[in-house]
């Protein structure tokens, strides 16, 4: 069992999330993939935009950094940049990184900048009191959608798929055990590494769409989900209103910042030689 | 660079002067995104930075380069980023980040005529007020504004050590008539530079506060990796840094926010005087526009006109003591700018009716020759 208070600023508790919310479950993922690789808390940057999970750096005891809405790569990037060793994990909301921070988000996948980054996708601006986000599905209610969302919803993992990050996940609050192997992978993985993660919000999103208590909603991930070796089992029709989850995408591409180093490197000895 | 001893005596651009600067400020990291006419920052800087075993990055944005330098800093690297106009606009929530969140970082604006896209490739000084107010909510800035090649390379290295000294974003404000102007710079031996290092805790780590109150208002600040682990946001924060509603520690933390900069004021404030010492007549006058200026007080004096010259280096905070000495002394003011005012109205609020203070303005993308300049001079001698 892993202690957890080693890596949480408990004078800072209670949470600011709601009863029944996700986002402790994933914050708990993080922390037992970290305590499994066994990196020491200085080693860590913990970055983060702005949103309900956006305050995960608040409670852990690492490098901490909260940043303006949809700015936690940018900032990252500077970050690993000028200390490379530092272990960078991104914490971000599905608004944040996909909507006022798509751009950085598939940039950086693009760079393939050595870090982390965790989406907590619960298909709603949650912080701001539930208006549609660029996940939230067609059909589903939002404050700013009343009639239902008339847009299409973004594939946060295609879309980094497509822009070439190394590793691609989905993973669920529901599937946890898969969960805190798909962070730990991500956090292993030396290149732009993104883990998805389905989260419920009830007070925003459930709510307003019926959709009941959390646990009911963690129960929809359930029925709503299957992994991406029993998805090629199944039948179109079949799929139809299912979520895939598990790994999209381990690649080896080179990285950004080693790849920088060695520009560096090679100047150095050039100069030397003249 | 060891062994070849560079040429004293170099011809560059203001641009070139900036970058150059920045390096022998200590700079380690750039960010930015192509801007004219700043973009040969960002060039120089590509080329020059993994040569010293700096790092530099092209962003996907202006936002992005000011968020990236942020980060950077916090790492402890000094950090810069250059822009233009519009570029500077998207730069302002993160500068306002800065701010709040005491990062030292340098923002470079050569600025060009607006609104909007305006004119890339003209000079204007209509940024000024941008610098002052660009962000929302309440805090002093810093804002350099040179008017020759080698003052460019000086104030770069200013704002640098100005940023480290007093853990702020430190705004230099250059304009298209420096950035491009070729001149003839004796540089300064390395040995002349004086570089200022942000001042690091030395407390046990469990006994660090990032945003301690200080005799001086100014926190000492740890780089993350170091282990000193704490916190970073935007949200008003209490001495640990983390986030705080309770109304004393707000009114704490923006009173020292302002007052860090505005107690400093004197270590901080530059003024160049020019035959300002038996002068009725005083020009006020700043970057490029100093340029035209000097030479019209110098055409005047021929003339027989008692006229000198206000000239500051500083924009903000502004100069109102100086500009108050120089209202009390003379009797008229002339303000020529690349805008419809903007230093005016500040030298007006200065001068506090104690002279009567004329405006020049021109916003076509032209400079104002020395004869305009020369003329108003004469207008108000009579
Ligand atoms: C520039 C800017 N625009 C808007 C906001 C307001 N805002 C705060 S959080 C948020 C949305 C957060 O949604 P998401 O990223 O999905 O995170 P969640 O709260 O659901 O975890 C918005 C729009 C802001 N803080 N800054
Ligand atoms: S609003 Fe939603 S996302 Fe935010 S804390 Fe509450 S349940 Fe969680």
């Amino acid at each position: 069992m892993i202690d957890y208070t080693k890596y949480l600023r408990i004078s800072k508790f209670p949470l600011i999330w709601c009863a029944g919310c996700g986002n402790g479950i994933v914050l708990k993922s993080i922390l037992r993939a970290i305590d499994k690789i066994g990196w020491a808390k200085d080693e860590i940057c913990m970055v983060s935009g702005i949103g309900c999970s956006s305050r995960t750096p608040g409670y852990v005891d690492f490098n901490t950094l909260h940043t303006t809405h949809g700015r936690a790569i940018a900032f990252a990037t500077g970050v690993k940049m000028a200390k490379p060793e530092l272990h960078v994990i991104v914490v971000t909301g599905d608004g944040d990184a996909t909507a006022i921070g798509g751009n950085h988000y598939i940039h950086a996948a693009r760079r393939n900048i050595d870090m982390t980054v965790v989406i907590f996708n619960n298909n709603i601006y949650g912080m701001t009191g539930g208006q549609v986000s660029p996940t939230t599905p067609m059909g589903m209610k939002a404050s700013t959608a009343p009639y239902g969302s008339v847009e299409a919803s973004f594939n946060i993992s295609g879309l980094a798929e497509a822009a070439g990050a190394s590793f691609v996940a989905r993973g669920t609050v529901y599937h946890v055990f898969q969960l805190d192997k798909l962070i730990e992978r991500a956090l292993l993985k030396r290149g732009f590494s993104v883990v998805e993660v389905l989260t419920p919000c009830p007070t925003a999103y459930g709510r307003r769409n019926r959709m009941g208590t959390g646990v009911d909603m963690i129960r929809w991930q359930k029925e709503h989900t299957v992994s991406v070796q029993e998805a090629g089992k199944l039948t179109p029709e079949q799929l139809q209103d299912k979520i895939i989850t598990g790994v999209f995408v381990d690649v080896d591409r080179p990285e950004y910042v080693e790849t920088y180093q060695k520009l560096v490197q090679s100047l150095r000895e050039r100069a030397q030689k003249h | 660079m060891q062994g070849q001893k560079r040429p004293r005596i170099e011809v560059m651009t203001g641009n070139d002067a900036c970058a150059e600067g920045a390096l022998a400020a200590g700079l380690r990291f750039f960010a930015g995104y192509p801007i004219t006419p700043s973009s040969e920052i960002a060039e120089i800087l590509s080329y020059r930075l993994p040569q010293v075993g700096g790092a530099f990055i092209q962003m996907e944005d202006e936002i992005g380069a000011m968020g990236a330098v942020i980060g950077a800093s916090l790492a402890g690297a000094k950090a810069m980023t250059a822009t233009s106009g519009p570029g500077f606009s998207l730069k302002q929530e993160n500068i306002g980040y800065a701010a709040m969140a005491e990062v030292p970082c340098v923002i470079v604006d050569v600025q060009r005529g607006g609104p909007s896209t305006g004119l890339p490739t003209l000079p204007s000084q209509m940024d000024v007020m941008q610098a002052r107010w660009g962000t929302h909510g309440d805090h002093e800035i810093i804002a350099l504004c040179p008017y020759s090649v080698r003052e460019t390379f000086d104030l770069t290295v200013r704002a640098f050590n100005l940023a480290e000294r007093f853990r702020t974003p430190v705004i230099l404000l250059m304009d298209e008539i420096i950035a491009h102007v070729n001149e003839k710079v004796v540089m300064p031996e390395p040995g002349e530079i004086e570089v200022y290092e942000r001042k690091m805790p030395h407390c046990p780590p469990e006994e660090f506060l990032p945003y301690k109150f200080t005799e001086d208002d100014i926190p000492p600040m740890a780089s993350f990796g170091t282990g000193y682990r704490f916190h970073v946001t935007g949200l008003c924060h209490d001495e640990t840094g983390f986030p705080t509603n309770d109304p004393v520690q707000i009114d704490r933390l923006i009173r020292r926010l302002n007052r860090k900069i505005s107690r400093h004021r004197d270590l901080i404030v530059e003024v160049a005087e020019d035959q300002l010492e038996d002068a009725e007549i005083g020009v006020v006058a700043y970057g490029s526009t100093a340029r035209a200026a000097r030479r019209a007080v110098a055409l005047a004096r021929q003339e027989g006109i008692r006229v000198g010259l206000l000239r500051p280096l500083v924009l903000w905070p502004f100069p109102d003591k100086e500009v108050r000495a120089l209202a009390e002394k003379v009797d008229h003011i002339i303000v020529p700018e690349l805008n419809m005012g903007q230093v005016a109205h500040e030298v007006e609020w200065a001068a506090c009716g104690k002279a009567a203070v004329h405006r020049l303005n021109r916003v076509d993308g032209e400079p104002i020759p020395p004869q305009d300049i020369l003329q108003a001079i004469k207008e108000v001698a009579r």
